[in-house]
């Protein structure tokens, strides 16, 4: 199996804040906005060196929404940033009318996704939000794995011409994709090559995936790992290219099955190639308090569940 | 060039004339605010804005912008655009009809000149007209910004959060509007959410509060100049235009039940006798 060497561990929204201040030097247009949570949004370094360009908002999320759509329409590149339940939940209208139907150039970053904000607990965690914004037409729907890739997906965010959500999280996780590696919006990365099983994942989870795949390979199972940090475009070749040739798939994400990517991967798959599948996320469930590790194991996000149902998969075909 | 208040007043006729028979043929709509506001956008449109229908682009550079936060509005807000020369007049005809450029709410979608932004859902353009604002701070353009709100609407706590905002960020070059009707779908504003004085309150947010006769074109003139001088102030303005809802039509004016409701054939003939023909003609 390929192997991924883990850097040193660096939390997503960290990476995040380098991107925002890189995408900040090389276009003047962009703008960063925030509800009173500059130092959670990692926004420091942007703010301290371009003082004109941050817009602090206060605790008052949807007129930042509306503000960053009045921004954009005048040819700025707005970042509005805060936790995850409080960009997308808590603002859906906003989001609906002033970005997604107005196709307004709005960034969203939503930083403590899922459950692993830990112990804050529940009202902080939210794991709908992809739901949320993949139900939006036309919004594009990020979630990158770890620092290096989301500092890059930040940039990528920062050129690409329309709305995005770009998700990411509080835990410090390995760092183990390439630096200087350009997102490609809408491109899924193998990588792992596999025979017996799909793993795609996003977010936090893809590295439990390859620690999974690890595991597998000691038993003799050849996991194929998908990195999928673009949820929305769905790259449907790529899933149904892997599809095809394991004949079995399992769907990770720190996210409820409704709306997730379990649910768009399946989707692709009923259309075009009926597969056995497993679902790991979720479910149907609201999170609680915990350090991150303890609750993605309880939820059973972790790689010692990812490997059980990759099992399962095989075992279906 | 500037209108007088006669030809104002005359555009203003037509616009309302324009409202009931869009209404009408689309056998739905919002009459009762478009009225009530008309007579202030037909000022600002014709009037007060350093606008160019030629040269509109939707960054607005260079010019002075407008959103319409009650976004319902559209009868109003659509005629007053023909009217002012960015799209045929002949196109309000289609208003609310299928494959229409004339959405029921604005839709920036469609491609209709003038739309900056889409409204509907209430309380929100008040953000976007802030954001706009800051966006022309930062471009060093000097135009203003003008965004008409509902008295209905500020029941939304988003609207005082734009306040705030606008002030925390000293935009001058705002220039807020609230049709001050005082009446809503489920009938007058102070018996459905006790709103309460709204000059006291905009006041006590710290914006330049100016309250005016919404039908008078005289008092909305000075007004508008008022509110311009508060550029270099640091301080957002509030004009809140005194007005009533179906106004120039008798048995329409004064009542909620107007918000969003369509005459019928021989209250359209008995509402245009009374408003009259006017030389600009119907669409």
């Amino acid at each position: 199996m390929k192997k991924y060497i883990d850097t040193g561990k660096k939390d997503t929204r960290s990476g995040f804040g380098v991107g925002l201040l890189k995408a900040g030097q090389a276009d003047k247009r962009v703008v960063a906005l925030t509800a009173d949570l500059k130092g959670s949004l990692k926004m420091d370094a942007f703010a301290a060196e371009f003082p004109e360009r941050f817009i602090q908002c206060g605790i008052a999320e949807a007129n930042m929404v509306g503000a960053a759509a009045g921004l954009a329409i005048t040819g700025k590149i707005p970042f509005i940033g805060s936790f995850a339940e409080f960009v997308t939940g808590r603002v859906y209208d906003q989001i609906r009318q002033e970005v997604a139907y107005g196709n307004t150039n709005v960034k969203i970053a939503s930083s403590h996704a899922g459950i692993t904000l830990g112990e804050d607990g529940a009202t902080h965690q939210t794991m709908e939000d992809i739901a949320l914004m993949r139900a939006l037409p036309g919004m594009v729907v990020l979630n990158p794995c770890d620092f290096n890739q989301t500092m890059q997906a930040t940039i990528a965010a920062a050129k690409y011409e329309g709305p995005v959500y770009l998700r990411f999280g509080r835990p410090s996780v390995p760092n183990f994709t390439p630096e200087d590696e350009p997102f490609e919006i809408g491109k899924a990365i193998v990588l792992n090559e596999g025979s017996d099983v799909t793993l795609i994942a996003t977010g936090h989870t893809v590295w439990e995936s390859l620690l999974a795949a690890e595991a597998l390979e000691a038993e003799g199972i050849k996991a194929e790992v998908i990195n999928m940090a673009t949820i929305k475009p769905l790259d449907e070749k790529a899933v149904i290219a892997s599809a095809r040739k394991t004949g079995a798939v399992v769907v990770v994400e720190e996210h409820n099955m409704a709306g997730g990517l379990g649910e768009a991967v399946a989707g692709v798959l009923a259309r075009e190639l009926p597969t056995p599948m497993v679902f790991v996320n979720g479910e149907d469930k609201f999170g609680q308090s915990g350090t991150p590790s303890a609750l993605m194991a309880a939820y059973g996000l972790d790689a010692l569940h990812i490997a059980e149902a990759a099992k399962k998969a095989v075992a279906k075909k | 060039m500037a209108k007088t208040n006669e030809e104002l007043k005359q555009i203003a006729t037509q616009v309302r004339r324009d409202i009931l028979r869009m209404v009408c043929m689309a056998k739905s709509g919002h009459p009762g605010g478009s009225m009530s506001s008309t007579d202030v956008l037909t000022t600002l449109y014709f009037n007060e804005m350093n606008q160019n229908p030629v040269t509109w682009r939707r960054d607005g550079k260079g010019q002075d912008m407008f959103i319409l936060s009650a976004g319902h509005m559209t009868p109003v807000y659509y005629s007053v655009l023909a009217r002012a020369g960015y799209f045929p007049v002949s196109e309000l005809a289609t208003f609310r009809q299928m494959g229409t450029r004339l959405q029921g709410h604005p839709s920036i979608r469609k491609g209709l000149p003038g739309i900056f932004q889409a409204s509907g859902s209430l309380g929100q353009g008040l953000s976007a007209a802030a954001g706009l604002a800051l966006g022309k701070k930062l471009d060093k353009d000097d135009n203003f910004v003008y965004c008409l709100c509902g008295d209905g609407e500020s029941e939304e706590g988003q609207i005082w959060e734009a306040g705030m905002f606008a002030v925390f960020h000293k935009l001058d070059n705002l220039i807020a509007m609230t049709d001050w009707n005082g009446k809503q779908i489920d009938g007058p504003v102070d018996q459905v959410a006790g709103e309460g004085d709204l000059a006291a309150k905009w006041e006590a947010w710290g914006w330049r509060t100016i309250v005016a006769d919404g039908h008078d074109f005289e008092a909305i003139r000075k007004a508008f100049e008022l509110a311009k001088a508060g550029k270099g102030s640091g301080i957002p303005t509030m004009i809140l235009f005194k007005s009533e809802m179906g106004h120039g039509v008798d048995f329409m004016a004064g009542t909620h039940k107007w918000h969003g409701s369509v005459p019928k054939p021989e209250q359209l003939e008995d509402a245009l006798k009374q408003l009259g023909e006017t030389p600009l003609g119907d669409f």
